[in-house]
């Protein structure tokens, strides 16, 4: 089903004229209410009124998560604070959070994205839609929430229930639609088979899955066994969270919301705009946000566009599954992390340059995550057990506390990591098979 | 209806529109709110030819009118509504409508011309009454009402109201606007450029807010009505640091 027949099957022309409009508006009033863009834009001597075309927004400069971590915490925010009636955080690439302001008038534009979302997925006002995202700063779990609730849906706000819970809730109050990271609902399948229960006992037949990488292979696997149609979604919470692009019933690309984000396709190296189909950095830019709008944010996520109509009668671009970063971002369980978050955190425990490796395997669907740590000798002798062990315990409890990362730590033997030729480890193993 | 992509029009030095892009669609009632000398009227009345744009273009149902002149403007089914409705005091109420229908006469379709006052006067009853009554010695309010009426006479599809609650009472500016409810049911479109935000924004279907010749703002009624900034702007609002 199209949730909003007006603008998803809009004509290209008419499109093109709302986006321009729209592009217009936001870049007169994050001039006037955002500094950042203010001096951006002075500094470079760009008018903005010479933006009279899709086109001509390449000639802006982008925004980088490091500008949006350097304006923490209200810096980019375009309405005074008493108009934010929502605040999101997500993750920095230093650990200080990118914090992301909602007002009323977002939240319903919001409600009725993500409600996109999930018509497209055949998802309708009798459907009970279990949540099995966290609750939290970050927007998966309030973002589908709300947009499930704007079509009518039942909406079971698991959040972050340990996961035999999950499946009673699901059994027992016939969850029809589950909202998860696809590698959730691989644990939930994995414990369903543990337990010897069939899944066609459930009353599931759909699931949204996105907020980490995934592939068509898993997408099978989660499909055949957990007997459910899997449609992928895409968002960042920068941007606004889920909601920014969706499956519909093709299973071909994900459609873009193009009346309220315009998307472009940049070579990340020489930040040229690249013809659709070509693989490259997504850039965004928002423009119907009024209290964070962003002007050619660049995701670092890689993907390319689809042109033309889709069967399902949309008429928005879409684009690919995303396949990877630019940078090193991983992503655990659905969390963002920078390998150089845990280095300042083992900097700051051990106090000297760590050397360590991060270890990412996927056990019974659910990420893991393994810390191997160079301890130097003279730190202590590793036959002291329980200084190894407190020492073991006050990293993991860092990682709990700052980066909510429940990670195994293994420390070992200075100069025991592998290293290359230019004798640096490499920071990510990722044994993960998506 | 009307698409609109980047206008600039001004007078001599000063340069008032600063960069334009809008549309209306069909049947649609659309409103231009915005403070005194914004540009409201400097762009109703480039889109009705009587301000030559300096750039951008203009379209009417799909057509480049934007170097076109006032009276193809009407041909092509666009009329303008002036602010302050600029009608002739010392001629009757008849004699001023009748005046509206200057490219119909052209055309000597004189037919059309009596089909249509017919029309404006189920409309308006009131000027029915005192169509030979000096439209000088009229109210405000039955004086706007032969302004609009004026503008009907030559059958336009898109209506361009210029400020119609100027200087009318509280109630009057409610009749006026379900007039302009009215005329949208009878299959006109209706572009209203507007300083009493709220009222306007009760019966238009979606809005854009000019300031100082740039629209800073777009949506439905309904979102601007709930926008913080249109509320202190043009709802009477106010406030001072970020954190207040």
């Amino acid at each position: 089903m199209i949730f909003s027949k007006e603008y998803e099957t809009m004509q290209r022309e008419d499109l093109e004229q709302l986006q321009v409009e729209r592009l217009q508006v936001t870049l007169n009033r994050v001039y006037r209410n955002v500094l950042f863009y203010k001096n951006q834009y002075d500094n470079k001597k760009i008018e903005i009124s010479s933006i009279k075309s899709l086109k001509d927004l390449a000639s802006l400069p982008f925004t980088s998560k490091e500008d949006l971590r350097e304006s923490y915490p209200y810096e980019a925010f375009a309405v005074p604070l008493r108009d934010i009636v929502r605040i999101h955080s997500t993750s920095g690439t230093t650990g200080t959070p990118i914090v992301v302001g909602y007002t009323k008038n977002d939240l319903k534009i919001w409600s009725c994205l993500v409600a996109r979302v999930l018509s497209a997925a055949g998802i309708t006002g009798t459907d009970l839609v279990q949540i099995a995202f966290n609750y939290s700063q970050s927007t998966g779990g309030l973002g589908f929430h709300y947009g499930a609730e704007q079509i009518g849906a039942s909406v079971i706000p698991a959040s972050g229930e340990e996961v035999l819970k999950q499946i009673q809730i699901m059994k027992d109050y016939r969850s029809s639609a589950l909202v998860s990271t696809p590698g959730y609902a691989l644990h939930i399948v994995s414990i369903l088979e543990e337990q010897g229960m069939d899944p066609q006992e459930l009353n599931l037949s759909k699931g949204l899955f996105g907020s980490e990488p995934w592939s068509e292979k898993l997408r099978d696997e989660i499909e055949s066994r957990l007997k459910i149609e899997a449609f992928d979604n895409y968002g960042l919470s920068e941007i606004m969270g889920p909601g920014v692009a969706f499956e519909c019933d093709k299973h071909n690309g994900l459609h873009i919301n193009e009346d309220h984000f315009i998307v472009e396709v940049i070579n990340p190296q020489t930040l040229e705009v690249i013809p659709a189909g070509e693989e490259g950095e997504i850039v965004f830019t928002t423009i119907t946000k009024e209290g964070f709008p962003l002007i050619r944010y660049r995701t670092g996520d890689i993907s390319s566009i689809i042109e033309g109509p889709c069967e399902c009668g949309r008429t928005t671009r879409r684009i690919k599954r995303v396949t990877g970063r630019t940078d090193d971002m991983i992503i655990v369980a659905g969390n963002n992390i920078f390998p150089s978050q845990i280095e300042a955190l083992l900097f700051e425990i051990e106090g000297v340059e760590p050397h360590f490796q991060i270890i990412l395997n996927r056990e019974e669907g659910l990420d893991v995550i393994e810390l191997k740590v160079e301890v130097s000798s003279n730190l202590f002798a590793f036959d002291e057990i329980r200084k190894v062990q407190s020492f073991q315990n006050k990293i993991q409890q860092h990682l709990i506390t700052s980066l909510g990362l429940h990670a195994k730590i293994s420390l070992i033997e200075s100069r025991s990591l592998g290293r290359t030729k230019g004798e640096k480890v490499k920071r990510v193993l990722d044994l993960r098979k998506l | 209806m009307l698409k609109i992509r980047n206008l600039e029009a001004g007078y001599d030095k000063l340069k008032v529109l600063k960069g334009i892009s809008l549309h209306v669609k069909s049947g649609e009632i659309v409103t231009i709110i915005g403070a005194n000398g914004a540009g409201k009227t400097t762009l109703l009345n480039t889109i009705a030819s009587l301000v030559k744009p300096r750039d951008g273009e203009i379209k009417l149902k799909d057509i480049d009118v934007t170097n076109s002149s006032p009276d193809r403007i009407v041909k092509n089914g666009c009329v303008l509504v002036p602010e302050g409705r600029q009608l002739y005091p010392s001629m009757t109420v008849k004699e001023n409508l009748i005046l509206g229908a200057y490219t119909l006469y052209r055309k000597k379709d004189k037919k059309s011309a009596a089909e249509n006052l017919e029309n404006i006067f189920t409309l308006f009853p009131v000027l029915k009454d005192r169509k030979t009554q000096l439209a000088g010695t009229l109210s405000g309010g039955e004086q706007q009402m032969v302004a609009i009426g004026r503008a009907l006479m030559s059958g336009p599809d898109l209506l361009l109201m210029d400020e119609p609650s100027m200087g009318l009472a509280p109630l009057i500016v409610k009749d006026i606007f379900s007039i302009v409810k009215e005329l949208r049911d009878r299959g006109k479109t209706i572009l209203i450029v507007e300083q009493n935000a709220k009222a306007v924004l009760e019966i238009a279907d979606r809005g854009y807010v000019m300031e100082t010749g740039s629209l800073i703002m777009e949506g439905s009624s309904e979102d601007l009505l709930d926008n913080n900034d249109v509320k202190r702007a043009y709802l009477g609002r106010d406030y001072k640091n970020f954190t207040d």
